[in-house]
């Protein structure tokens, strides 16, 4: 039986840059799969676009296709989502480095262009978290793509694309648009998509279901330095393996995949997609062999006639100031200084929407489920956030004045005043399939 | 008799706008059947109480030994508006795990 190999080397924009290679390199693949969007860098890439047409796209992807490049030439392929808001000048930039390979670019998913237009049509894009309506952040918008599914991808692959590049696709359809375009699978083979959909969400957080922030027996978890990327072997029928190769560390078993399955889930028995809705109630794990786990017996349903849109907005302005509050008596101390910080802040008549102070150390993680302790050291951590970015420029002169003029055995404070940063907030909306229209071209 | 959750069960925590979602699975398969039973949505919205804002859905994966929980209101608003330091949920999972189940001995597989 045919067995495909897609092996995932990158989990976020900001994974380690030679997992890539190390994945290639290491055994054998057939193709590399790199998931580099999160729910807010499509607006990051926005911004950078803003202050250069030619930016936009996530540009660690060059130097992950030049890591590899002589194994693309030996019929690797790559599907990666580092097009972000500029998927044809992420091509160019590949391009640059791997002059002779043919590149899928998968567009249509970037809506910012069409904002008004379809709001004026009756597309309402209101926040699927609150229902507001989009009117009430229209003119601080930044980005808006639809997530888009595998039926483009597949259809790179068609055409001979060795390397494809996407905007927002969903980080699960990079994995299983390479099993159906391998396997033929249909548009309405549910199960079997359904399966290439929770494999691509095994493996869309690289190493994070083969043995990385695994809970399960951590301290047996051998060799996280050199820790294997995941790869996922598939069969036309559906089924698949989850492993990683011999030789690196980390582990594969049903305790690890069974993390990553549960990371970011919802309702399990609908786990909506641009192709096709999964049940993740059907899943079935079994060992099969040191760090091999077998999963069959996946469910999938007709998708819905919408697709999710990510728009990211401007927010105003935040900024986070510590400072570190040492025995006798360090958390009380840190309580003292939280005082009187907002004492001089509401002295100033600086106003913010929010501010929230923890005590790291003590009760940031877990708030009041913490048991009492007498901490050796506390840190405080005071965040802000306003519309006025005044106010939040003011409250970051207020932190370091604190270690001459407030409570003693204070430290901790270098490195200057805390950054103001602009938020840039993400807004969740559905619309009709029908009106995005992807296309792919191969440059 | 009772049983630190931490004891029976291991966990995972992600999040989804302002909504922390823990998935809780049993260490053992055999432990699945008092989580299913006690570890109840009223039983982990009580734990909770004054760290969220928001109500707790709850849904079962027998297949995988597993209860899903998603804490709404959890984040302080989620993703980049957050100030917390735990602004993508990351350690919600632990938390649950501080929960202690009382379970009649006769239960205790």
């Amino acid at each position: 039986m045919k067995v495909v190999r897609v092996g995932g080397g990158q989990g976020f924009w900001g994974d380690d840059p030679d997992a890539p290679r190390r994945l290639v390199e290491g055994g054998p693949i057939d193709y590399l799969m790199l998931d580099y969007l999160a729910e807010v860098t499509m607006s990051i890439l926005q911004k950078q676009k803003e202050r250069d047409p030619k930016a936009g796209y996530a540009r660690d992807f060059v130097g992950a296709v030049q890591s590899v490049l002589p194994f693309v030439g030996r019929g690797l392929k790559i599907v990666a989502n580092a097009g972000g808001v500029n998927p044809r000048g992420c091509a160019d930039a590949v391009r640059g480095v791997a002059p002779d390979v043919r590149i899928g670019v998968v567009t249509g998913d970037d809506l910012l262009g069409r904002l008004d237009e379809l709001v004026a049509q009756g597309h309402q894009l209101a926040n699927m978290d609150t229902g507001a309506p989009l009117s009430s952040v229209r003119d601080r918008v930044l980005s808006a793509n639809a997530y888009i599914g595998s039926t483009p991808i597949v259809e790179a692959l068609q055409k001979g694309a060795q390397i494809v590049v996407t905007g927002r696709s969903t980080d699960t359809a990079l994995t299983m648009a390479p099993l159906r375009h391998e396997f033929g699978w249909g548009a309405t083979d549910y199960d079997k998509l359904a399966a290439g959909i929770v494999a691509g969400h095994i493996i869309e957080c690289g190493a994070q279901c083969s043995g990385g922030n695994c809970l399960y027996e951590w301290r047996e978890i051998p060799n996280l330095a050199d820790v294997g990327y995941p790869i996922i072997e598939g069969s036309p029928d559906g089924t698949f393996v989850v492993t990683k190769h011999a030789g690196t560390g980390g582990r594969v078993s049903v305790h690890t995949v069974t993390e990553q399955l549960v990371y970011e889930m919802g309702d399990p028995h609908s786990y909506i997609t641009p192709d096709v809705v999964a049940d993740f109630t059907t899943i079935r794990l079994a060992q099969d062999g040191e760090n091999r786990v077998r999963v069959s017996g996946i469910h999938g349903a007709p998708a819905t006639d919408k697709l999710k849109v990510s728009i990211a907005y401007r927010a105003g302005y935040k900024a986070v100031g510590t400072l570190v509050y040492v025995w006798p008596d360090a958390l009380e101390k840190a309580r003292v200084a939280d005082r009187v910080l907002r004492e001089r802040l509401d002295r100033l008549g600086l106003k913010f929407d929010k501010i929230l102070t923890e005590f790291v150390g003590v009760s940031a993680a877990h708030g009041p489920l913490t048991p009492p302790t007498d901490a050796p050291e506390v840190q405080m951590r005071v965040g802000v956030r306003a519309e006025n970015k005044a106010a939040v420029e003011g409250f970051s002169r207020q932190i370091a004045p604190l270690v001459l003029n407030g409570p003693p055995s204070v430290t901790g404070f270098a490195g200057g005043r805390p950054k103001v940063e602009e938020i840039v907030a993400y807004w969740p909306a559905l619309i009709d399939k029908r009106v995005v229209q992807t296309t792919v071209t191969i440059v | 008799m009772r049983i630190p959750l931490l004891d029976i069960a291991h966990a995972r925590s992600g999040d989804k706008g302002d909504t922390a979602n823990v998935g809780v699975i049993a260490l053992d398969p055999k432990w699945y059947p008092v989580l299913a039973k006690y570890l109840t949505r009223d039983r982990v919205a009580q734990h909770f109480a004054g760290v969220i804002t928001g109500g707790v859905d709850r849904y079962e994966l027998p297949n995988l030994g597993a209860l899903n929980f998603l804490l709404h209101g959890a984040l302080d608003g989620g993703g980049t508006l957050s100030l917390k330091t735990d602004a993508q949920g990351k350690v919600f999972s632990t938390a649950l795990l501080r929960l202690v189940l009382d379970i009649p001995d006769a239960e205790v597989p």
